[in-house]
């Protein structure tokens, strides 16, 4: 098998280096891919939308279609994950430890429950003890993390960002969270029914705006219509436009990234894990 | 020799993302274990990102956000010549491959914990012989 | 650009390719694998590519290696190849 496998590969590999003599030059103005599409967005993206940055101004306008299912994709995988792992079956035992002696209870009937707080916090077999210096260094750290994130989005009509980079940062802060106290301290600042609904009106606010074009009489996502309803400069419609669908996108992508880690990290159990 | 230096630095990075997408393609092909056959499939998805970015890059141009355009609404002064940006259409359509590969990531590891949760192993023979058995 | 600087960050993004690969521990896999999505990272930002590259440095580097590190958390580190 690996023989064959490594064959295969070289001749692959081969067929492709040949193929490589007929490409353009490396770094090539005149290249077949930069002489035909591109030099209308790059020469006219400007004083058609007045977003310079050009990448933000492809992505979300000129491309916008494209873009709204790459959103309505990572939807689909948020939610292939929970209906992959989710598991709703409630473990019997549950482990609380008293926080000034470490002494830990073990309770059989799950009824049961004790308050927790300063006095006692939930442990589960996983349980590691944990370190002051991590907590309260991610407890400064997050709430920048998370206003860069949405400056990235924000900003990212003007600045390399977005939509898509400012949800997994923010995501990826809630990540941080889990990972610095434990997967419940997440679970029950941010619940599962919230994050779903997040992800959800992530993908409906990007749709939203371009039925709302269409209702205005424009085409789908035609964001220029939208100049009839918001009170701003006509030129200036273009980039508010983008700016909303972005903000959708990055709701969805931070939401669905939160659902497939702690789908994956508790097996879906949703009370225990990294 | 000159001939031979300038063929080589046009198209030496063709060559290494071929070398690339071999790398990932035999681990897809002969390594044993799920994971690493991820792993293979991430790497030949990078190296076909990097070689469609490497298309729209033109050599002394600068990155594509228009220059002079922060200050104020309206057009810049000077007019915009499509030689000096590099070309923006190749880096929207491999920004949102990414973000999709690390959902569909995210998926196939789901997967990969689901099959370890029925069949306590993540190897290949492994799991043939489990599934023999039944 | 330099074509230099390109041929080295190239040389390692190779190397790393190959490492993670080969090693015999999952973990391993997980950190050399995040480290390989960084020196693609650097690559694109050399390219000129700052989107692309601002997504892989939150996305391939960061995110994608904690799923990675979750996963070998719920399932085994050892692997036989």
């Amino acid at each position: 098998m690996r023989l064959i496998g490594f064959i295969i590969v070289c001749l692959t590999g081969a067929f492709l280096l040949y193929g490589t003599t007929e490409l353009p030059d490396w770094g090539d103005p005149q290249s077949p891919a930069s002489v035909h599409l591109s030099n209308h967005y790059i020469e006219r993206a400007m004083e058609e939308t007045q977003v310079p940055n050009l990448v933000t101004a492809v992505l979300a306008d000129y491309r916008g279609f494209d873009t709204m299912f790459e959103t309505a994709v990572i939807f689909c995988a948020g939610l292939a994950c929970f209906l992959l792992l989710r598991d709703f079956r409630k473990e019997k035992e549950r482990f609380y430890r008293h926080v000034p002696t470490g002494v830990i209870l073990h309770f059989k009937d799950s009824k049961k429950k004790l308050p927790i707080g300063k006095e006692f916090q939930h442990m589960d077999k996983q349980w590691v003890p944990y370190d002051i210096i991590i907590q309260s260094v991610c407890r400064i750290l997050i709430p920048f993390i998370q206003i860069y994130a949405l400056y990235v989005v924000g900003h990212g009509d003007f600045s390399p960002g977005g939509g898509f980079q400012g949800g997994v940062i923010f995501g990826s802060s809630l990540i941080l969270i889990a990972i610095a106290y434990d997967l419940k301290t997440l679970v029950t600042r941010i619940k599962e029914k919230v994050l779903g609904i997040f992800a959800a009106v992530g993908v409906l606010i990007y749709v939203g705006i371009g039925f709302i074009c269409m209702l205005l009489g424009g085409n789908f996502l035609d964001y220029s219509k939208l100049a009839k309803i918001i009170p701003v400069d006509p030129g200036h419609i273009r980039a508010l436009g983008m700016l909303g669908v972005e903000i959708g996108v990055g709701i969805a992508v931070m939401a669905v990234m939160a659902i497939i880690y702690i789908n994956i990290v508790s097996e879906g159990k949703h009370d225990e894990g990294l | 020799m000159t001939e031979i230096l300038s063929l080589i630095v046009a198209k030496y990075n063709y060559w290494l993302y071929v070398i690339l997408m071999m790398i990932g393609l035999y681990a897809m092909i002969a390594k044993n274990n799920l994971i690493k056959k991820l792993v293979g499939m991430n790497i030949f998805q990078t190296a076909i990102i990097l070689f469609y970015v490497s298309i729209g890059y033109k050599k002394d141009a600068t990155i594509p956000i228009i220059e002079g355009a922060h200050g104020g609404h309206g057009a810049s002064g000077a007019a915009i010549h499509a030689a000096d940006y590099i070309n923006p259409l190749p880096h929207v359509l491999m920004l949102t491959a990414i973000v999709v590969s690390v959902a569909t990531f995210g998926v196939a590891m789901a997967l990969a914990v689901r099959v370890y949760q029925r069949y306590q192993t993540l190897e290949e023979d492994e799991l043939r012989m489990r599934l023999s058995e039944k | 650009m330099h074509w230099q600087i390109d041929l080295i960050v190239l040389t390692f993004v190779i190397f790393c390719a190959i490492a993670a690969i080969s090693v015999k521990d999952l973990l391993a896999t997980a950190i050399l694998f995040g480290a390989y999505s960084f020196m693609m990272c650097l690559l694109w930002a050399v390219m000129g590519a700052v989107d692309v590259a601002f997504t892989e440095a939150s996305v391939g580097a960061g995110v994608s290696t904690v799923f990675f590190v979750a996963a070998v958390f719920r399932t085994s580190r050892r692997t036989k190849d």
